[in-house]
C-alpha cells in the first residue's frame, strides 16, 4: 500500500494522518468546552488578587 | 550569500526584537515573566510548545536518522502526536493548569516541591535542570550556529556570539511572554518551510506512491554494515530483537516519544493559559504542527535515499561520508530550489531559536525562583524576576562556553558529548521526574519520601545508566573507558573482538536508559509510598481541588 510493504511502517505512515486528524476533529467539538469540575474563572479571580495583594506587600 | 538573504535575515531578526520589545513591555510581575500572566493565547500557547520541542535537531539530526533507518521513524511521529500532544494536552495539561494555580507555582519544580510539600523536591529538581540543560542547550546551540555560519558564510564564533546575544536579550527582557511570542512566530515559519519541503519533495520524485515505491525497490542497497545490524529497507522495520531494532525502537521512538511528559520547559506551558478551554484549542494546532515536522522530517530523510540513489548512484549514508547530521542539509543543496534555502534557513534558525529561547527561560526560572528564592528563601523586593534573568544569563555563558569550549578543546570527542545532550536530558528528565509528577497529578498515596526516593533513584540510574551501559552515550563521555578500558559495561572484548551482553532479546548496550531508569524510579515510588508517612488529608484535598 502507497509502495510501503511492511504493515508496520504503512500503519505508522496512516496513524501519523489519522492521528493529526483525531487532534483537529478534537478540537473542533471541544472549542468551547472547559474542564466541568472546577470554575477556572473564580480560581483565576481569586488567585489574581491573591497575587495583586503580595506584590503590594511586597 | 544572496542579497535577498541578507535582507530576509535582518528582517526576521527585527520581527523577533519587536516581539521581544512587545513582551518587556507587558511584563510587569514575576507571574507575568514566569507564566506570562496566565493569560497566553492558545495558538501561541500551542505553537510555543510544538517550536520548543522540535528544535534543528529533530529535523535535521532525526530527519538524518530516518535517512538511515529508514520510515519506521514515522512511529516516533505518531508517539509525538498522541503522547506529545494529546495525552500531554489533555490528560496532564489540564490536571497540571489547575493545580498549578491552586498551589500558585511558577515552574515545574515550584510545581512537584508545592504538591509534595518539599523545599528539597524544588532544589534537587532545579538542580537537575540546571545542570544538564546546558548540555542540551549546548548540543541545539552548537546544531544551529554551525548550520548559520555555513549559509552566512561566517566565522563559527562570530556566528555563536551574534546568535547569543540577540536571543540572550529578548529571553532576559521578554521573559515568558518575549519567548513564546517569539516561538510563535518561529513555529509558523516551521510550519510552512516544512510543508513546502514535502511538498518539493514528493513533486519530484513522481508523487506519493511512486517515491514510496522507489525506495522499496532499494531494499537490496543497504549497506551490508547496516544489513548486520537487523536493517531490512528503508521503508521496512528493522529485525525485531536486532541492534538497530533496539535502538529504533527504546531510544528513538520510546525515549524521545515517552521523554517529552516530563519536561520541565514544556510542562511549565500547561500554566500559561487562562482555562481548560485553551488547552483544547492547542490540541488540534498541535497535532497538525507536530505532524508537519517530524513526520515530513522523517519522510524526507528517508526519501533522500531515492534522490541521492538517482543522481549520484548512492544511498545517502554513503552520499554523506557517514555523517548522519549532513545528510538533509546536502539532499536540501542537491535537490532544491535556490528560494527555497532561504526559507529553509529561516526554519531551521527558527527551531533552534524557539527552543534554545524556552531552555534559557527555564534555567534562569530554576536558578532564580527555585534555587535561590525558594528552596534558599532568600526573597527579596522584586526580587524574583531579578534572580531570574540573572540566571537566564548564566544558563546562556555556561552553553555558549559549552558550544565554544567543547569542540576547541576536545575536537570530535567534545563534539560527540555535545550530540548526545538533548538523548541524556529526555531521557534523565523522564526518569527523574515522570514518576512523581503522574503521582503528584493523580495519587493521593504517593508520600513526599516516596517522590524523593523516585527523583533520585530515577536520575541516579539514569545517570549510570548513560555512563556506564549504554554504548553511544558512554562511548562519547569516556567516564567507562577511563575507569574500566571499555566504552561500555555492556560490551566484553574477546580475542580483540566487541561481543555484545544479551539477556533474551535485551541487547544491553543499545536498551536506552528509560527503559532502565523509569521502572527502577516507578518500582521505587511505589514501594516507598507504602511505608512512609501518608500526606495529610486537607492539603491533597486543596491541591486536588476536593470541595468539603
Amino acid at each position: 500500500m502507497l509502495g510501503i510493504e511492511d504493515p508496520w511502517v504503512v500503519s505508522a505512515y496512516y496513524l501519523c494522518i489519522f492521528s493529526a486528524l483525531f487532534c483537529l476533529i478534537w478540537g473542533i467539538i471541544k472549542w468551547n468546552k472547559d474542564d466541568p469540575e472546577t470554575e477556572p474563572g473564580e480560581e483565576i479571580r481569586r488567585w489574581a488578587e491573591e497575587e495583586n495583594r503580595v506584590e503590594e506587600e511586597l | 550569500m544572496s542579497i535577498w538573504m541578507i535582507i530576509v535575515v535582518v528582517a526576521y531578526l527585527c520581527i523577533i526584537g519587536y516581539l521581544g520589545f512587545r513582551g518587556y513591555k507587558t511584563t510587569k510581575s514575576a507571574t507575568d515573566y514566569m507564566l506570562g500572566g496566565r493569560q497566553v493565547h492558545p495558538y501561541v500557547m500551542a505553537m510555543s510548545y510544538g517550536a520548543t520541542f522540535i528544535s534543528t535537531s529533530a529535523i535535521v539530526g532525526f530527519g538524518g536518522a530516518a535517512g538511515v533507518f529508514g520510515m519506521g521513524l514515522l512511529w516516533l511521529t505518531v508517539m509525538n502526536i498522541l503522547i506529545g500532544i494529546f495525552i500531554a494536552f489533555w490528560v496532564f495539561g489540564g490536571r497540571t493548569r489547575k493545580m498549578g494555580l491552586r498551589l500558585d507555582a511558577h515552574t515545574f519544580p515550584e510545581l512537584l516541591g508545592r504538591r509534595f510539600q518539599s523545599k528539597f523536591i524544588q532544589g534537587a529538581a532545579a538542580v537537575i535542570i540546571f545542570m544538564f540543560i546546558p548540555l542540551y542547550a549546548s548540543a541545539v546551540l552548537t546544531g544551529a550556529v554551525k548550520y548559520i555560519s555555513s549559509q552566512l558564510s561566517m566565522d563559527y564564533n562570530t556566528a555563536l556570539f551574534i546568535f547569543s546575544v540577540i536571543i540572550a536579550l529578548y529571553v532576559i527582557m521578554g521573559g515568558i511572554k518575549g519567548v513564546m511570542y517569539t516561538d510563535a512566530l518561529q513555529g509558523t515559519i516551521m510550519l510552512f518551510g516544512m510543508l513546502a519541503l514535502l511538498i518539493l519533495t514528493y513533486t519530484k520524485l513522481g508523487g506519493v506512491t511512486a517515491a514510496h515505491q522507489s525506495l522499496t525497490d532499494m531494499a537490496h542497497l543497504v549497506p551490508a554494515k547496516l544489513q548486520a545490524g537487523g536493517h531490512q529497507g528503508w521503508t521496512s522495520m528493522p529485525k525485531f530483537g536486532a541492534p538497530l531494532w533496539w535502538v529504533l525502537v527504546s531510544t528513538i521512538i520510546m525515549g524521545v516519544g515517552i521523554g517529552v511528559l516530563a519536561q520541565p520547559q514544556l510542562a511549565v506551558r500547561y500554566m500559561t493559559v487562562k482555562s481548560g478551554k485553551e488547552l483544547n484549542r492547542a490540541i488540534p494546532i498541535g497535532g497538525v504542527f507536530i505532524m508537519m515536522m517530524t513526520g515530513v522530517a522523517f519522510i524526507v530523510g528517508a526519501l533522500a535515499n531515492v534522490h541521492f540513489q538517482q543522481t549520484v548512484g548512492k544511498v545517502a549514508i554513503v552520499a554523506a561520508k557517514g555523517d548522519v547530521e549532513a545528510i538533509i542539509p546536502m539532499y536540501l543543496q542537491s535537490a532544491m530550489p535556490e528560494w527555497f534555502s532561504i526559507l529553509f534557513m529561516l526554519t531551521l534558525i527558527s527551531a533552534a531559536m524557539s527552543t534554545l529561547s524556552s531552555q534559557f527561560h527555564v534555567m534562569g526560572t530554576s536558578l532564580g525562583r527555585d534555587l535561590v528564592e525558594e528552596s534558599m528563601g532568600r526573597k527579596q523586593k522584586g526580587g524574583g524576576v531579578l534572580a531570574t534573568r540573572a540566571g537566564v544569563l548564566l544558563g546562556i555563558l555556561i552553553s555558549v562556553y559549552l558550544s565554544y569550549i567543547m569542540e576547541l578543546k576536545f575536537g570530535k570527542t567534545g563534539t560527540a558529548i555535545v550530540a548526545r545532550g538533548t538523548a541524556i536530558f529526555f531521557g534523565l528528565c523522564a526518569c527523574a521526574f515522570l514518576p512523581m509528577y503522574v503521582g503528584a497529578l493523580w495519587s493521593r498515596g504517593i508520600t513526599k519520601a516516596a517522590a524523593i526516593a523516585g527523583l533520585l533513584s530515577g536520575s541516579l540510574s539514569s545517570l549510570f545508566w548513560i555512563m556506564f551501559v549504554q554504548e553511544k552515550a558512554s562511548t562519547a563521555l569516556l567516564v567507562c573507558s577511563k575507569l574500566f578500558g571499555t566504552r561500555s559495561l555492556a560490551i566484553q572484548l574477546v580475542d580483540g573482538k566487541e561481543v555484545f551482553a544479551k539477556t533474551g532479546p535485551m541487547v544491553w548496550a543499545f536498551v536506552d536508559p528509560l527503559i532502565i531508569g523509569l521502572p527502577i524510579a516507578i518500582v521505587a515510588t511505589v514501594l516507598v509510598s507504602l511505608f512512609t508517612k501518608k500526606t495529610a488529608a486537607a492539603h491533597l484535598d486543596f491541591c486536588m481541588g476536593k470541595k468539603k
